[in-house]
């Protein structure tokens, strides 16, 4: 199963897990990346990290590394 | 009334919801900072009337959730448990939503409702939400939520009113509950609504309840459990023991073979309930509307339009605070020396007067003078704040500050610095990771900033520049000046953040905000607050600063039983001169100004006076075969060169004098003799003062950075003049100014910490004495080890 940074700007993906019990996990949480919620890469940085991603009403910026803890299936 | 305690009410909520502007709007002009101990995060504080009461309204941070992870979290969950020292429990809390976004602002909302206080929702932006399509059931959700819920337009005071009303109501009824609680009478329960844990959950937060005793809340024990290595288990862990980490693990354990992880558990629990509230309260088209956000983000977020904007921008803000700036300074230094000599001419000449004049007015002006820079940046600042395009600055800038250690929020504070420190410094404001503010606000003062221009300028105008220099050299030294700091600061963040700094990276997850038009009343109070801030807290440890050198250049005044103090001569000299110069402009004679001191640039107490031309000299006596007036002029030229003379004398035998003769066997393996050692000394409170203190130990007079900053060739002042006679005192064969000193001396000042105004801010930002200790230190041993080691290799390569 993918992670969400393997993803091309425009691909949708519905979130399927996120790995991790740390703070990050948590904080990702807090913010709605949530088991069975829709996502969408909307844009890379110019240097290809963070990137832009679309969650139901909000855009957010994850880095990379972060978003390698977001597994997706493809939608 | 009089005798009722006062109401408190706390203010909570997302970023980019409109908190401020809120808290703006209900608390008008009078507000007031509030510091805690141990934190760098403030609240702010302000009055609110509401029927008839008045209410202290606390801004508290804003964030998305109350799951601390480090002491500047904790301050949000302390105050509305009432644990924060010095502040008393809030009767209400208004938690502000953002209604375009509602389901993940309610999960803040929902943590606030465990804490035990009075809830009011205040439902902001509900214009935005209309124009997307999505509308909002308000009375609807308020019952779902259990708690009353105000739709308003804090940007527009619409619905300010009705929130007023909600919050004295809440704060009044919970009063009324805790009373009849106290009678003994069925007392209203504050929360019936709240998200539903798995059973688990809660008997194991009941069990830990009663094992640790009742004063601890129970909500910090639900954050003991849910938040794994969080600050509540540090703090729990320093008041019971390494045995409360293991109980809290053996719950997660327990958790997690229910099938209700942490912290899954806590995400699903909240999101779920939020989900059933909301339902049927909230209305959204079947299709998602293209925004004006998704349009605009299309252009600045692009990898190459986007970067090419955000470049022009960041052009844009460095060129307004490094040269817009620049001529309002000029007019608050210029009406400072005005001030002075106005001043001087009224009042009698003494210590008293030297001390109002040369110290406390100089510092006020050193002070004040940072003011249109400070001004400048924070309108940018807010104004790119307040649109929405701070976050994408930090998002187009992440990757390259990561190599750092720090995160894209760093690079603005870190740019604004290469004008100044100081606004950039309070710049770092934006960044919400402590150690990451603190690496940035370490580092800041090592990017070149605009007060070491004129010391390279005069360097290099005086030492490498002319017959026998190749012609792109001063530019490329220039350049590696700044390159020095370009490279060194990125790199000290790293060793920061390795060493000193070290810890978990923080979560760089960043809401990027739907664009808006600024508000013009917010930027213009974020730019007033900071320039007041500055002035009250900075300001009088920078005028503490300067007050301090002036005593140990001023002091002792030397004199004794045949010869008045120092001062009290060059007061009667310059009498003499002016006198002097009167009968010269009685005569009509041209001061020598209008042929030579113009092209010294010396800024001579000459210049200003016997401008009126004319031709008849007065009457002196003189050698055959030369003139009177030039004679007249050699006298007036002599008279000066005398007291100019006599103040560096003065100046050599004073405290700072002698202290740059103590520290001359340190300097001088950097090329430096004790002179310029004293002048480094003398520079601490600002970096440019150097050239003023050179100048008056080479008996040039006053010498002002301004001056060799505008001097078409700075080798022809007289300042570079006598630099270039200057010999050891212990060998008048040799010069002392040679190329490798100048550059070691180049290299001092840009890696050194001379500078009062940067220190005293970072001890304000970090409420604390260490971190500015620490910045002197370790800058002045780079500077040392760097001028060290330019002068060296500078001789072994016979320079």
């Amino acid at each position: 199963m993918p992670s969400l940074d393997q993803l091309r700007p425009g691909q949708c993906g519905r979130i399927a897990a996120l790995t991790g019990n740390d703070g990050l996990v948590q904080r990702l949480m807090e913010m709605g990346l949530l088991e069975g919620e829709e996502v969408e890469v909307l844009a890379l940085a110019p240097l290809g990290d963070p990137l832009e991603i679309r969650l139901g009403d909000s855009r957010l910026s994850l880095r990379r590394s972060e978003a390698a803890r977001i597994h997706v299936s493809l939608s | 009334m009089g005798s009722d305690p006062k109401r408190i009410a706390a203010l909570i909520g997302n970023p980019n919801t409109g908190k401020t502007t809120l808290f703006n709007a209900l608390s008008g002009l009078r507000q007031r900072v509030g510091n805690y101990p141990g934190v760098t995060v403030e609240t702010k504080k302000g009055q609110m009337c509401c029927g008839g009461q008045t209410f202290e309204l606390i801004d508290l941070p804003g964030t998305y959730s109350l799951s601390p992870r480090s002491p500047d979290e904790m301050v949000a969950v302390d105050v509305i448990l009432g644990r924060q020292q010095g502040e008393v429990r809030p009767d209400v809390v208004i938690s502000i939503v953002d209604a375009s976004n509602l389901e993940r602002n309610l999960y803040l909302t929902t943590q606030v409702l465990e804490l035990g206080v009075p809830v009011v929702v205040a439902l902001n932006m509900i214009d935005v939400a209309t124009a997307q399509g999505i509308r909002i059931d308000t009375e609807r959700l308020s019952r779902q939520l259990g708690v009353p819920v105000v739709a308003i337009q804090a940007n527009k005071k619409k619905g300010l009113e009705a929130l007023r009303e909600a919050i004295c109501r809440a704060a009044s009824g919970a009063a009324l509950a805790s009373q009849e609680s106290a009678r003994g009478t069925n007392a209203a329960p504050l929360a019936t609504h709240r998200p539903p844990f798995p059973e688990v959950f809660e008997c194991a937060i009941h069990q830990l309840h009663r094992e640790l005793g009742e004063d601890i809340p129970e909500y910090l024990l639900r954050r003991l459990v849910l938040d794994v290595g969080g600050w509540t288990e540090q703090r729990l862990v320093a008041q019971f023991g390494e045995g409360i980490r293991q109980k809290a693990q053996e719950v997660r354990q327990r958790l997690a073979q229910a099938g209700c992880p942490v912290p899954a558990v806590e995400a699903r629990a909240r999101y779920g309930w939020i989900r059933e509230v909301t339902a049927g309260c909230i209305q959204r088209p079947a299709q998602r509307a293209v925004t004006w956000t998704d349009r605009i983000d299309r252009v600045l977020t692009h990898k190459v339009w986007g970067t090419l904007i955000f470049l022009t921008l960041m052009f844009l803000v460095f060129q307004a605070i490094f040269t817009w700036a620049r001529p309002i300074m000029k007019v608050i230094s210029d009406g400072k020396d005005a001030l002075a000599e106005l001043l001087r001419g009224q009042l009698p000449p003494g210590p008293f007067t030297a001390l109002l004049l040369d110290g406390v007015l100089e510092g006020v002006g050193a002070v004040v003078v940072f003011l249109p820079q400070i001004l400048i940046l924070f309108a940018f600042l807010a104004v790119l704040e307040d649109c929405g395009y701070m976050a994408r600055a930090a998002f187009l800038m992440d990757k390259l500050m990561a190599r750092c250690g720090l995160s894209g929020k760093s690079f603005i504070p870190l740019l604004s610095s290469m004008a100044c420190a100081v606004p950039g410094i309070l710049a770092t404001r934006v960044i919400e990771n402590r150690r990451d503010r603190l690496a940035t606000i370490l580092v800041a003062p090592l990017m070149s900033c605009s007060a070491r221009l004129p010391v390279y300028i005069l360097l290099i105008g005086t030492f490498l520049t002319g017959p026998g220099f190749a012609r792109w050299l001063p530019g490329l030294v220039m350049f590696a000046m700044y390159a020095i700091g370009l490279v060194l600061a990125p790199l000290m963040a790293l060793v920061l953040k390795r060493t000193l700094l070290r810890g978990q990276t923080p979560v760089f997850v960043l809401e990027m905000p739907l664009y808006k038009v600024p508000s013009p009343r917010l930027v213009l109070r974020r730019m007033l607050d900071s320039g007041w801030a500055f002035l009250r807290r900075a300001g009088t440890l920078i005028l503490a600063s300067m007050v301090v050198v002036w005593a140990l250049l001023y002091f002792p005044r030397g004199g004794g039983p045949e010869q008045p103090p120092y001062d009290v001569r060059i007061a009667a000299m310059q009498k003499e001169l002016d006198d002097l110069k009167e009968q010269g402009r009685a005569g009509g004679v041209n001061s020598p100004v209008n042929e030579q001191g113009r092209a010294e640039g010396v800024n001579s107490p000459v210049n200003e006076q016997g401008r009126a031309g004319g031709v008849n000299p007065p009457v002196e006596p003189g050698e055959q075969g030369v003139s009177p007036p030039r004679l007249f002029y050699q006298l007036l030229e002599g008279k000066e060169q005398q007291i100019n003379e006599c103040i560096a004398e003065w100046k050599r035998q004073s405290y700072l004098g002698r202290m740059g003769k103590a520290i001359e066997p340190a300097v001088r393996p950097l090329g430096w003799d004790w002179k310029i050692g004293m002048a480094a000394l003398a520079s601490f409170p600002a970096r440019e003062v150097v050239i003023g203190t050179l100048g008056i130990i080479y008996s040039t007079g006053k010498q002002d950075s301004d001056e060799i900053r505008n001097a078409a060739n700075v080798a022809d002042t007289l300042l570079a003049r006598r630099m270039k006679e200057a010999r050891w005192d212990d060998d008048p064969t040799r010069p002392v100014f040679t190329i490798p000193t100048a550059l070691s001396l180049m290299v001092f000042f840009a890696l050194c910490c001379q500078c009062a105004s940067t220190l005293a801010v970072i001890w304000r930002e970090t409420h604390s004495w260490r971190w500015p200790a620490f910045t002197f230190t370790y800058m002045t041993v780079l500077a040392y080890l760097g001028a060290l080691v330019v002068y060296q290799i500078g001789r072994l390569l016979g320079g």
